[in-house]
């Protein structure tokens, strides 16, 4: 064990209600300038349309706000307090220089219909980032406008519909294997494909003589993630892909796992068709309690035609413009061009760290991996023993036979001032803990977590009871999602007098 | 570098107990034939100054210092400073989503608590925790009536976003949901005789947006009884939020998908924005994208959580209604904190604030070109129609540091030389009459034919 400083005692946690219960009428948080235009008769001019009451909205002064969220805020964990290890989910440092060049007026508050003369600014980005990316996926073009990684998905999948389209057949099937994020099928679906799945093999991997023995002509693409949901690289991708370019089908990768990658090995160059990335995993915009997400697809040369519109042109004079005649676009995903203002994040995480301190990154994310392995290796069952990349996935198995599940332990390291790792997924290993510490994670942080983590296996065998009724430290102890999902209450209702 | 934590000591001690040699080892699991040999095409590493100045040089060649006459579904409001103040805590910034619930209750209740002003302004039940953005949330509320009625078609208004209409097609295209086009009336509104004629008995519902891509209001009680006669659910898009504040929400509506971004979030040149989904009651389970509910801890405290999550990707996979994973947290609490800053009254003042600019301005227009639409009800948005081509306008216009309208020829070509204008509580009277001034002297002038369009508007 380390003498080092725990990393969590208790403080006081202020109570606070809900807005509504603050609300009485005459307070305000808000003041208008003088009009200087004359007034309207609201009546006159809209008639029956005209709103007379906004039922139970709040009436607040703007001290009473920002105690409310103030408050609020101190029951959130954060990257901001220590280690996120949620797997798959590349938990990273938000830089706050980003948050700030996001915010430059132009940028701000640019219209996304302002003429293109006064958009230079904002079509620079877009250019900027889209090579950035292409370079770094070792793709041909690209489109930003995706919202999400699973919007980016749709995208993708739309374009591989609409290339096998262009060949004369759609195709029927996608082939997904059993350890994909619930995305993926729910994807493909979307698009009009049913779903086929891989089973892994025993080391955790795409089994390739059953993935030759599944690729007919019907299959439109494989969505594989790599490295996949185990944290581990898919060494016969090589293989993969021929298997299915042979057949005509495509290679999609899902990018959630880039952090593994970038600097090191670019998916253009094993054979990847088509790839969505997520700049809020790898690119370090913030994810905000979830979301906004944005979801780029990058796509090799042959399903250039089918990006979605506009895309960005330099013309003849070398000034930046908006292409909208794209006659085999698969049509647009969102309105306008996307999340840009995470882009403006991504481009500036992107240019903080520059070549070398991608990589950099990149090596020190799998290496704070592996060092979580090899410190709870023995402790914690680990179903796979295929290297990891960024991420370590182990199973409860050990802790299981006292009765302590993932969740339970997940819920102990709470206590521990850490944030839960990702619980029961990848679903091929029942009671999952998938662990990615991210490269944000220095070395006494991951001691400690090492340490916790430890500790709570000895819990388990001294006092499950103690671990199963985790946590006890937070404001709420465990909360009853049986009984939300049962009777939903969604929304708060005035008491009845 | 300066995101990361450890000296090169700290690696090689890291290496050292693990038992590897060099950080390779721990890559060999990539071949080697496809791992990179030299140094990725990206900008050097820069200096924190050196990026903000980059930045600001974007900034500066991104059309600051002009007053925008722009809508068209995003709009400039004022966002009290408390918004970013706000957000910018690392404990919201930071955060993931909330499935975690006992160390995301702040994230959760402020989430509960959109859901419920949503409900209160759009007269919905339920609301969920946000979409995409609008076009987005448009097309998933579609995909929900289809799932509602076990029909499959949706009747789309003309006066619909061309690009909410856009998203929708893309998404529709591949999912067996024939999407037809209902023009609208001289009044600018949906043409209710063409609605009777288009609804057939497997039109799942009736796609709408009010007040619409041209400013107006729609009728929205009688569409709503022409589509429930017919058996199909009405969906009313909200594209400028703080048109609730005055105008009556689309109650008889089944659902209201709208989009949030005028209550606090910034243009940001289209994004992030914030789409919202609401419904009735009776329809929360086929409705997609988050919800948090409330309940109690083991002590019977309350607290909140995720919840109906059965309908989700990560529970159904390929069954789940909609494929959507994030939402849009961080800027539905912008929205949040917005509509709790301006609440019952300030809402309703701001609105009026609005719905007067926008009353005098067309006014003024009007004694140049000709106002479109003119007898109908509009909250802060308009069509001026004139001699010249709205561009050429546009082009005189820039030159006073003036964004005009935006020229609907491209959506719209039987508009003639339209341009849809929009004015909120940001649009100084200065600002209009300058705007006024110009088009009155280009449509004093002998419109001259051969004149060349300057592409400065799309």
């Amino acid at each position: 064990m380390s003498s080092k400083t725990p990393k969590a005692t208790r403080h006081t946690s202020q109570n606070e209600g809900l807005i509504f219960e603050k609300s009485s009428a005459g307070k305000a948080a808000w003041k208008l300038p003088p009009l200087d235009v004359p007034e309207v008769d609201t009546g006159k001019l809209l008639g029956k349309s005209e709103r007379k009451d906004l039922g139970h909205m709040p009436e607040v002064s703007e001290i009473e706000i920002i105690r409310h969220f103030t408050r609020l805020s101190t029951w959130n964990y954060a990257i901001d307090l220590g280690m996120y290890p949620l797997g798959s989910c590349t938990m990273k440092y938000n830089p706050r220089v980003n948050e700030v060049v996001s915010r430059l007026e132009g940028l701000a508050n640019g219209h996304p219909y302002q003429p293109e003369k006064i958009s230079q600014g904002a079509l620079h980005i877009l250019k900027t980032l889209s090579e950035c990316l292409l370079d770094i996926t070792g793709m041909d073009a690209i489109t930003l406008q995706p919202a999400a990684g699973a919007h980016g998905e749709l995208t993708g999948l739309l374009m591989v519909r609409a290339y096998h389209e262009s060949k004369g057949n759609a195709r029927k099937k996608i082939l997904i294997p059993d350890s994909a994020h619930g995305t993926n099928p729910a994807t493909a679906a979307m698009v009009g494909y049913s779903v086929e799945n891989l089973k892994s093999n025993e080391r955790g991997m795409v089994e390739v003589s059953a993935l030759e023995a599944q690729m007919k002509e019907d299959v439109a693409a494989l969505m594989l993630t790599n490295p996949n949901t185990l944290g581990v690289f898919e060494q016969e991708i090589h293989k993969i892909a021929d298997i299915l370019h042979a057949k005509g089908g495509l290679l999609y990768m899902d990018g959630a796992n880039m952090n593994a990658l970038v600097g090191k090995v670019r998916p253009g160059d094993f054979g990847v068709d088509v790839m969505h990335l997520n700049l809020h995993k790898t690119f370090s915009t913030p994810h905000g309690g979830g979301g906004p997400g944005s979801g780029p697809v990058a796509v090799k040369q042959m399903l250039e035609p089918f990006l979605p519109k506009p895309v960005v042109i330099t013309k003849a004079d070398g000034t930046l413009a908006l292409e909208y005649d794209r006659p085999h676009s698969v049509g647009r995903v969102r309105a306008y061009y996307g999340n840009f203002g995470m882009f403006i994040r991504a481009l500036a995480y992107i240019m903080a760290n520059g070549p070398d301190g991608l990589r950099q990154t990149t090596e020190d994310a799998v290496l704070n991996a592996n060092y979580i392995r090899k410190g709870l290796e023995g402790t914690y069952d680990l179903p796979y023993l295929t290297p990891s990349m960024h991420e370590v996935v182990f199973s409860d198995k050990l802790q299981a036979k006292r009765g302590v599940k993932t969740m339970d332990l997940a819920k102990r390291l709470i206590d521990y001032g850490f944030h839960p790792y990702t619980t029961a997924f990848p679903l091929i290993v029942p009671g999952a803990l998938m662990i990615e510490p991210t490269e944000s994670e220095g070395r006494d942080e991951m001691d400690l977590f090492i340490d916790a983590m430890k500790s709570i296996a000895k819990e388990v065998e001294e006092d499950p009871q103690m671990v199963l009724a985790a946590p006890h430290t937070t404001r709420v102890s465990r909360l009853d999602e049986t009984a939300a999902a049962r009777k939903p209450v969604l929304r708060w209702k005035p008491e009845q007098a | 570098m300066r995101y990361l934590p450890k000296s090169p000591a700290d690696r090689q001690a890291m290496l050292t107990a693990m038992g590897a040699r060099s950080i390779d080892d721990l890559f060999a699991p990539i071949p080697a034939e496809y791992r990179l040999q030299r140094d990725l095409k990206v900008p050097r590493q820069m200096a924190e100054s050196e990026i903000v100045d980059w930045f600001r040089q974007r900034s500066q060649e991104n059309g600051i210092e002009y007053t925008s006459f722009l809508g068209a579904g995003a709009y400039l409001h004022y966002r009290p400073v408390i918004i970013d103040a706000l957000i910018s805590r690392g404990e919201f910034l930071t955060a993931y989503t909330p499935y975690q619930a006992e160390v995301a209750q702040g994230t959760l209740q402020a989430i509960f608590e959109f859901q419920t002003m949503i409900c209160e302004l759009t007269g919905m039940e339920v609301a969920n925790a946000s979409m995409y953005d609008g076009s987005t949330g448009a097309a998933e509320a579609a995909m929900m009536a289809v799932r509602l009625t076990g029909r499959n078609s949706v009747v789309v208004a003309r006066s619909l976003h061309p690009e909410y209409r856009e998203v929708l097609t893309t998404y529709a295209t591949h999912q067996g949901m024939p999407v037809s086009s209902l023009g609208y009336s001289q009044s600018g509104r949906v043409d209710l005789k063409e609605l009777e004629s288009a609804i057939t008995d497997q039109t799942a519902c009736v796609l709408i947006q009010s007040p619409n891509f041209f400013g107006t209001i729609e009728d929205v009680a009688a569409i709503a009884e022409i589509a429930h006669k017919r058996g199909a659910l009405l969906v009313v898009s909200i594209a400028e939020a703080v048109s609730l504040g005055i105008v009556e929400p689309p109650r008889e509506a089944d659902i209201v998908a709208m989009e949030a971004q005028s209550f606090g979030v910034p243009l940001g040149f289209g994004g992030p924005y914030c789409g919202v989904i609401a419904t009735r009651e009776k329809f929360v389970r086929q409705m997609p994208g988050r919800l948090a509910g409330q309940t109690v801890d083991r002590d019977g405290k309350r607290g909140f959580v995720l919840t109906l999550a059965t309908r989700e990707q990560h529970i159904r996979r390929e069954k789940a209604t909609s494929n959507i994973c994030t939402n849009q947290a961080l800027v539905a609490l912008m929205v949040n904190i917005f509509m709790t800053v301006y609440g019952k009254v300030g809402l309703r003042e701001l609105a009026k604030q609005n719905l007067a600019k926008a009353a005098y301005a067309a006014d003024q227009f009007g004694k140049h070109a000709k106002v479109l639409f003119a007898g109908t009800p509009r909250f802060n948005e308009f069509v001026v129609q004139t001699s010249e081509d709205p561009r050429v306008i546009n082009g005189r216009l820039l030159g006073h540091k003036i964004v005009g309208g935006l020229p609907l020829a491209k959506f719209f070509p039987e508009l003639g030389n339209a341009a849809l204008w929009c004015c909120t509580e940001m649009t100084t009277r200065t600002a209009i009459d300058t705007a006024v001034g110009v088009l009155a002297e280009s449509e004093a002038d002998e419109p001259s034919g051969d004149r060349a369009v300057e592409e400065v508007a799309r």
